[in-house]
């Protein structure tokens, strides 16, 4: 039995046949309608993500299956103090699969220690956040046909964004990656991560303009910048109009690059780029959903 | 020169840093043992000017060395049988050391979860950097 705690617990080739898979499902969903029939999904969400949960609820109900669970601490037995080892050999009792969100770091990985079904980490607190960055490299390989050889731009807080840090740990392990790293100073992606790139010999660049680089780049990965993560007003003031996205910036890029979000996005793409054919970030929620229920296919051994 | 008497049966830990001795009787739950134990602290030394010894008077293999690796792995260890140095312990980092260091991330399960051990991994054997099992909090020393 597997679990999923890291986008790193798959390999290279374990991800392209998952990835295949979830192209599959793309192209031909009736096939997998009932794939799931009589399986049960547990998502145990001890804090609210609505959009991650409907994410793993639409891949499982399109598979046949059916979802129970709860949407944050406060309607579980955890607000009377039970311990997630307890809860997840209660969920083993009840359904076959469990996807989980927790605001502690690790809870998920507890959960696995003692589960007898596979736990998926939905998110547990600032440590990962598996299946976004699965989403990310589906949407990339899905709309450009690889997963090596990019020059590719992360734009925005690269400090806090555990996205950010979970996708550049899962790209190092293709070919041909350079990394464009653009934000104030003040939210640079932490020494850890640069440590990693130097030793592995993977180019890298640290800029404080997006549009400097604009023309370079194969993939630009937006996150928000948040105004309270700066020292003072002042600066926030100077630098943020430097991290939104907007029709000029989108001007100076290529004709062929992906802009994708993890989202939700607030005001850091500008919504007249939404009908530029190179924005990604909608149909990246639509790839959430295929990688999920491929994600849970695999997890649960069915071959269709 | 202060003199303290050889031991029969046990070990000496030798080339301790000067002043993590105390560390290193804490760590190994030293406090809780009926043998004897002597701490020397600031003895002279010709490698390292200065430097802790701990003399323990009960059988090495009762001990959790692990610890004493993460403290300091160039410390010296020599078994004693009728009060001879008869064999020296290499030390080696431990792939893995459960509950000898606590996570200090407020944010990692290991904080709430009942009964959970604190775990580090080895991540790093070169840098000797050790990260939580659950939250991948890097340990940054005893203090």
């Amino acid at each position: 039995m597997r679990h999923l705690m890291s986008p790193l617990d798959f390999t290279t080739e374990e991800l392209d046949r998952l990835f295949d898979l979830a192209n599959d499902i793309e192209k031909y969903p009736a096939k997998y309608a009932h794939a799931c029939d009589g399986k049960i999904l547990a998502t145990c969400f001890y804090e609210p993500s609505t959009r991650t949960r409907l994410s793993f609820e639409s891949a499982m109900t399109r598979l046949g299956g059916r979802v129970i669970g709860f949407s944050d601490a406060a309607s579980s037995s955890a607000a009377k103090g039970e311990s997630v080892s307890d809860t997840i050999r209660i969920i083993s009792c009840y359904a076959d699969i469990c996807a989980m969100r927790h605001f502690k770091e690790g809870a998920p990985m507890v959960a696995a220690e003692k589960s007898r079904i596979p736990v998926i980490n939905a998110g547990d607190g600032g440590h990962q956040h598996p299946t976004q960055t699965l989403t990310d490299l589906l949407t990339i390989r899905s709309m450009k046909g690889r997963l090596s050889h990019f020059t590719v731009g992360l734009c925005g807080d690269l400090k806090f964004g555990r996205t950010v840090h979970s996708l550049i740990n899962a790209l190092v392990r293709y070919e041909g990656i350079r990394f464009l790293f653009i934000s104030p100073e003040e939210l640079r992606v932490p020494d850890y991560i640069t440590d990693m790139l130097k030793n592995r010999g993977i180019p890298f660049e640290e800029v404080i303009r997006l549009e400097d680089v604009m023309p370079q780049l194969d993939l630009l990965y937006m996150t928000r910048v948040q105004k309270e993560r700066f020292f003072n007003e002042e600066d926030y003031v100077r630098l943020k109009d430097f991290y939104i996205l907007d029709r000029y910036k989108m001007s100076l890029a290529r004709e062929d690059m992906l802009v994708l979000h993890p989202l939700p996005r607030v005001n850091e793409i500008s919504v007249e780029v939404d009908d530029d054919p190179r924005a990604a970030y909608f149909k990246q929620a639509q790839y959430g959903v295929y990688v999920r229920m491929a994600l849970i296919l695999t997890l649960l051994e069915i071959q269709v | 020169m202060l003199n303290v008497g050889k031991i029969e049966e046990g070990f000496v830990l030798d080339h301790i840093k000067a002043g993590k001795s105390f560390a290193i009787y804490e760590h190994l739950h030293l406090d809780k043992l009926d043998y004897p134990v002597a701490i020397i602290k600031n003895a002279r030394s010709n490698k390292m000017g200065k430097k802790d010894i701990l003399k323990i008077e009960c059988d090495i293999n009762t001990m959790d060395l692990d610890v004493l690796a993460l403290i300091d792995h160039n410390i010296t260890v020599n078994i004693i049988k009728d009060g001879e140095i008869v064999d020296k312990k290499e030390l080696t980092l431990p792939k893995q050391i459960k509950g000898v260091i606590k996570c200090r991330n407020p944010r990692c399960i290991t904080s709430i979860e009942q009964g959970l051990p604190h775990i580090f991994v080895l991540a790093d054997e070169e840098k000797e950097v050790y990260r939580c099992k659950y939250c991948e909090e890097k340990f940054t020393g005893w203090n």
